[in-house]
């Protein structure tokens, strides 16, 4: 037996084989179904991708002719919109659409992680399968069915509640209202009909669903052995979800918000039916007047003539990019989390 | 509070086997539904604990899967179970510190006494039972998201204990070092446990039960993925512990069974038959001069 030295341990290397350490090129052999499948695939990708510019660019290109008139800057922070006067600009509207989307997200993400766990971790058998097909159901609820609750039904009855809370938090400019005196016995609530809240609130039932079954599905998928390690530490079923549920399901939580950000942002029908729409800027939530871009697109559509049909297609773009990059941040969040890229256990 | 009064009326004690057939007196999918904002439990007794189970019986749902086993798990003493697979090990293991029920089917009948208390018994509580009694899975599950440190003092934070820093880095070394882990950690205390080879992975989890002191420490297969040296380290361990807690440890690995253990029981079903104890006693009499044949032919490798 020889003695083993670290030279010994170094296998011989003939130099006329060298050729025979280079990386091999690796090649699959594809059938015909291989080519098939990976065509329709591949057609189905750039024909999604194909359109989604299209849009945009017709949206830029039309609404070129509005901005090169009054000028990017003027466009961004004028608050009216009379094209034909050229006095027109997003600011408002713009505002407007960001301030409903915020009061829809506030409402909806707290209620969508609730929905969401308690589908997950509290409800058992039939009651978990109602409560899931009832939720895929309501995002099936069109929009304008919505906006006709909202404007006959929600807000006759939220009113009251607005009131309230600008009787109490007024002090806050927020939740201001003007032109009403608390002190009047009276109940008068037009004031606070038809307001920038009470959109959020319709568009915040629209967005939960969305939300909540995307959070839904993440929870689910959170491995039973690290639940079962929570429990067999002592774990209380609300420590379990916090050690292992929430941090697991922290992609689809991020996501799923977003994506019912994206959708709050283009909502239309709805937040039409319900708003008196204004073009001024306003911080005032709960008082009479709001607006947002894509609302006022449909407004205004039907009165407009060519240059004004550009103003409205450069609002549009502004929405187009706006949606497309919450949507594509989600999108990221979801497929980036551990929920997505890693489904053991 | 009728969030207290849904559990323990979901608890129905669990009435002594009948001589003839037992049938399932404990609803455990009733029995799963902890309540969400129960408290967590501070305030256990601590010391190795004499565990006994009587006549546990098993279902998923209508299929019985142990029928009338009783065993005594004697304090400080490591008792491992050995048998073929699928003869309900797991099963049994898991009843004893209320694991069963998690599985919405499941449902099971007996007494499982902690120092003579059944922790069935509908004045104990779920989170306190598996608190005293830890439990080491056959899959290695640390929590991903969290560092080493935190891995291992997980349970103190899922049972309410409150610990200064002092006391964490104390509890977090002595933990680490009774799992023969902290040798390899020491420096990266604070990187995602994640990262870990799988027998580290399997010894955070091991260092991890033993932070909230358990009474009783559960073993399911835990070397079973592991490589030599983890599997060595595991042993260790359990030499280490004994004495302090009392150990039950199922293994498919008969030297193993006969390195780690004092006492030993074979388990064994027929074909689609609940399980039960063949043999049980002194692992040196099991392993040497066995009573029945059939423990005789499973420890020599017969069959199994
Ligand atoms: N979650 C479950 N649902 C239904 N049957 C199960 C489940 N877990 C185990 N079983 C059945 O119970 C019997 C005992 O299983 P188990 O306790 O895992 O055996 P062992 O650990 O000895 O291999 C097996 O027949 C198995 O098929
Ligand atoms: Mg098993």
């Amino acid at each position: 037996m020889s003695t083993i030295t670290p030279e010994t341990l170094i296998p011989e290397r003939p130099e006329a084989e060298a050729d025979l350490a280079k990386p091999r090129t690796l090649r699959n052999s594809y059938t015909g179904r291989d080519h098939a499948f990976r065509a329709i695939t591949f057609t189905g990708g750039i024909i999604v991708l194909v359109v989604m510019l299209l849009v945009g660019a017709f949206l830029a290109s039309n609404g070129v002719q509005a901005i090169n008139e009054v000028g990017l800057w003027k466009f961004l922070t004028t608050a009216n919109w009379a094209p034909e006067s050229n006095d027109f600009g997003i600011a408002a509207v713009l505002l407007g659409t960001v301030q409903i989307a915020a009061v829809a997200l506030l409402v909806a993400m707290p209620l969508a992680l609730g929905t969401s766990l308690f589908i997950t971790e509290v409800a058992g058998g039939w009651l978990k399968k109602v409560l899931t097909s009832m939720v895929d159901l309501l995002a099936a609820v069109p929009s304008v069915v919505f906006g006709l609750w909202g404007a006959y039904m929600l807000q006759p009855n939220i009113v009251d509640f607005s009131k309230w809370i600008s009787v109490w938090f007024g002090w806050i400019p927020l939740f201001q209202v003007d032109g009403v005196d608390p002190a009047s016995p009276l109940r008068d609530t037009v004031p606070f009909t038809a307001s920038t809240f009470i959109a959020g609130l319709v568009v915040a039932m629209m967005i939960v669903p969305i939300q909540t079954s995307i959070m839904t599905e993440s929870f689910r998928r959170a491995p039973v052995g690290e639940r079962e390690g929570a429990f067999a530490l002592g774990a209380t079923r609300w420590g379990m979800i916090r050690t292992v549920v929430l941090p697991f399901g922290k992609g689809g939580i991020i996501g799923g918000t977003m994506l019912g950000l994206g959708r709050a942002l283009g909502e239309t029908i709805a937040i039409y039916l319900i708003i008196s729409p204004v073009f001024e800027i306003k911080f005032h939530i709960l008082e009479k007047g709001a607006n947002s871009i894509a609302a006022m697109i449909a407004l205004k559509y039907s009165e407009s003539n060519e240059f004004a049909m550009s103003a409205l297609m450069a609002a549009g773009f502004s929405l187009f990019l706006m949606t497309m990059v919450v949507n594509f941040t989600a999108s990221a969040i979801i497929a980036k989390s551990r929920s997505g890229a890693d489904s053991e256990g | 509070m009728n969030i207290k009064a849904r559990r323990s009326a979901a608890l129905v004690p669990a009435t002594p086997a009948p001589a003839t057939e037992a049938l399932p007196a404990v609803d455990a999918a009733g029995l799963g539904q902890l309540a969400v904002f129960d408290e967590p439990t501070t305030d256990v007794p601590s010391g190795a604990a004499r565990l006994r189970a009587e006549n546990i019986s098993a279902w998923f749902g209508d299929r019985k899967v142990l029928d009338r086993v009783s065993l005594t798990m004697e304090p400080g003493k490591v008792t491992a179970l050995i048998g073929p697979s699928g003869c309900g090990k797991s099963t049994f293991l898991r009843i004893l510190n209320r694991m069963h029920e998690m599985v919405p089917s499941a449902s099971l009948a007996g007494q499982v006494r902690l120092d003579g208390t059944d922790i069935y018994d509908p004045s104990q509580r779920v989170t306190a039972a598996r608190r005293q009694i830890g439990m080491v899975f056959q899959k290695a599950n640390p929590f991903p998201a969290m560092s080493i440190y935190e891995n291992t003092i997980a349970g103190l934070k899922l049972a309410g204990i409150k610990a200064d820093r002092v006391e964490k880095d104390f509890l977090v070394e002595d933990s680490l070092r009774k799992a023969s882990l902290w040798e390899e950690v020491k420096d990266r205390l604070h990187q995602p446990g994640g990262g870990l080879s799988g027998g580290q992975q399997q010894r955070l989890c091991i260092a991890r039960s033993l932070a909230v002191s358990p009474r009783v420490l559960l073993m399911d297969e835990p070397c079973s993925a592991l490589d030599p040296t983890s599997t060595r380290r595991v042993e260790e361990t359990i030499h280490s512990l004994r004495g302090q807690i009392t150990i039950v440890i199922v293994t498919h690995n008969m030297q193993q069974a006969a390195r780690v253990s004092d006492e030993c029981a074979f388990f064994l079903a027929a074909h689609n038959q609940p399980g039960g104890i063949v043999e049980h006693g002194d692992t040196e009499a099991m392993f040497g001069a066995p009573r029945d044949s059939r423990t005789s032919d499973y420890v020599n490798g017969r069959f199994g």
